[in-house]
């Protein structure tokens, strides 16, 4: 393992960077930054594995389907930023969705059904295109309880569904904050390398 | 059917002024219009299509669509085509037009009908997919879109134009044709045949006459 202090140049010409949270500091000084040591450079590929793992728990638990895989696959150098961007699309979307059907339920004399399962037909197409699975699963149920009229289905879907919306959020969330991490990382190998 | 429209879609657009037709080079790059309500899907489908070598113009609604095709419904009159459109996608569930209702819209359009349209859905619903193809629909797509599919449909438009190059007889489609010949023409042969009737030479090998799925007919270099 590399002292990072003892790496690269000793002029300061590097200087400090801020990357939002994180904050990258030429290595002559001694290493504060938002990143712990071990990250620096050096922890590029733990976040890496970090990434799969968390990945490949999502898709066993059938949270994601192989269209995020296609949605990575979409991203490169020319649109680095792809998929982040995609889902905070859908998310802003599936916040907005989910307080329209709340909004529809709570009135004790609704009876628009049809109006809901506009809603959930959007709700399903843009989760199936980002490939949340689960989601869509349970739009699927909410769809066909609302199709019976039954109010009380309905209600219990919704929740279901905003359980569901939330813990995708969460572990989406996560990811890519995994992934900015490792940006960064490896983005700090570089000047260490000269 | 289509070579005689596209031949006399080529003749406006150079009667056009102020166009610029520099069509053959310009058509090295398919240009999709794609079609959604959603932005995600648009997102995604515009980004599908970018990294398959396609200019993408997106829309929301299939009333944009029209307006960017050159058909309002309330002025009617057809604009100019020379936005160049190669491909149009669309979904079929929207509000107000539904990606149907804009199918049946560009089919009866005389400037737009040549233009390949493929319908995407969330659902597989045999009735549906059937429908969308007997009303002129290229493919039916069902959602989430891939790489894979747009890749076919390129490959639809590629293998159609070197088909067309090679296949100067006339054409066969099941839908009424307009009626064109332009003796000024001479990039073709004149055996261009209008209306109706079929007129297979020998070379049209690849023509079926009677599948709703018929193979795309026109070329996308004219436009």
């Amino acid at each position: 393992m590399r002292d990072i202090r003892r790496s690269g140049r000793r002029d300061s010409t590097r200087g400090e960077r801020k990357y939002g949270l994180f904050q990258v500091i030429s290595p002559s000084r001694s290493a504060k930054t938002g990143l712990p040591l071990w990250l620096l450079g050096l922890g590029v590929d733990r976040l890496r594995t970090d990434m799969s793992r968390l990945l490949a728990l999502l898709f066993h638990q059938g949270v994601l389907d192989e269209q995020f895989l296609q949605l990575q696959q979409l991203q490169d150098e020319s649109c680095p930023n792809f998929v982040s961007e995609v889902i905070n699309i859908y998310f802003h979307e599936s916040e907005k969705l989910l307080r329209n059907l709340r909004g529809l339920l709570s009135d004790r004399e609704f009876s628009d059904y049809k109006k809901m399962g506009i809603h959930l037909n959007q709700f399903m197409g843009s989760s199936s295109s980002i490939g949340a699975k689960r989601v869509r699963n349970v739009c699927v149920a909410f769809r066909a309880a609302s199709e019976q009229n039954n109010r009380a289905g309905c209600l219990r879907a919704l929740e279901l569904l905003e359980h569901e919306y939330c813990y995708l959020k969460n572990k989406l969330h996560e990811f890519f904050q995994i992934e900015q991490q490792r940006v960064l990382a490896a983005g700090v190998r570089y000047p260490i390398q000269n | 059917m289509a070579r005689n429209g596209v031949i006399s879609r080529r003749i406006r657009s150079d009667k056009i002024e102020g166009f610029e037709i520099s069509a053959m080079d310009s058509q090295k790059e398919v240009h999709v219009l794609a079609v959604d309500d959603s932005l995600v899907d648009r997102k995604v489908i515009e980004r599908l299509l970018k990294i398959s070598s396609c200019k993408v113009t997106a829309v929301d609604s299939g009333r944009r669509a029209l307006q960017f095709l050159g058909i309002d419904e309330e002025k009617k009159t057809v604009g100019f085509d020379g936005l160049k459109v190669d491909l149009i996608i669309t979904d079929y569930c929207m509000p107000g037009m539904t990606g149907y209702e804009l199918l049946k819209k560009i089919k009866e359009s005389s400037a737009l009908r040549e233009i390949p349209v493929v319908i995407m859905s969330s659902e597989n619903i045999l009735t549906r997919i059937d429908r969308c193809l007997e009303e002129g629909a290229e493919d039916f797509i069902v959602k989430p879109v891939k790489l894979s599919d747009v890749k076919r449909l390129r490959d639809y438009m590629k293998r159609e134009d070197k088909n067309h190059s090679e296949n100067r007889g006339g054409t066969v489609n099941k839908r009424k044709l307009r009626e064109t010949s332009d003796p000024s023409l001479s990039t073709y042969p004149s055996s261009i045949s209008s209306s109706s009737s079929s007129s297979p030479s020998s070379s049209s090998s690849s023509v079926e006459l009677d599948s709703p799925t018929r193979r795309l007919k026109m070329t996308n270099t004219d436009l």
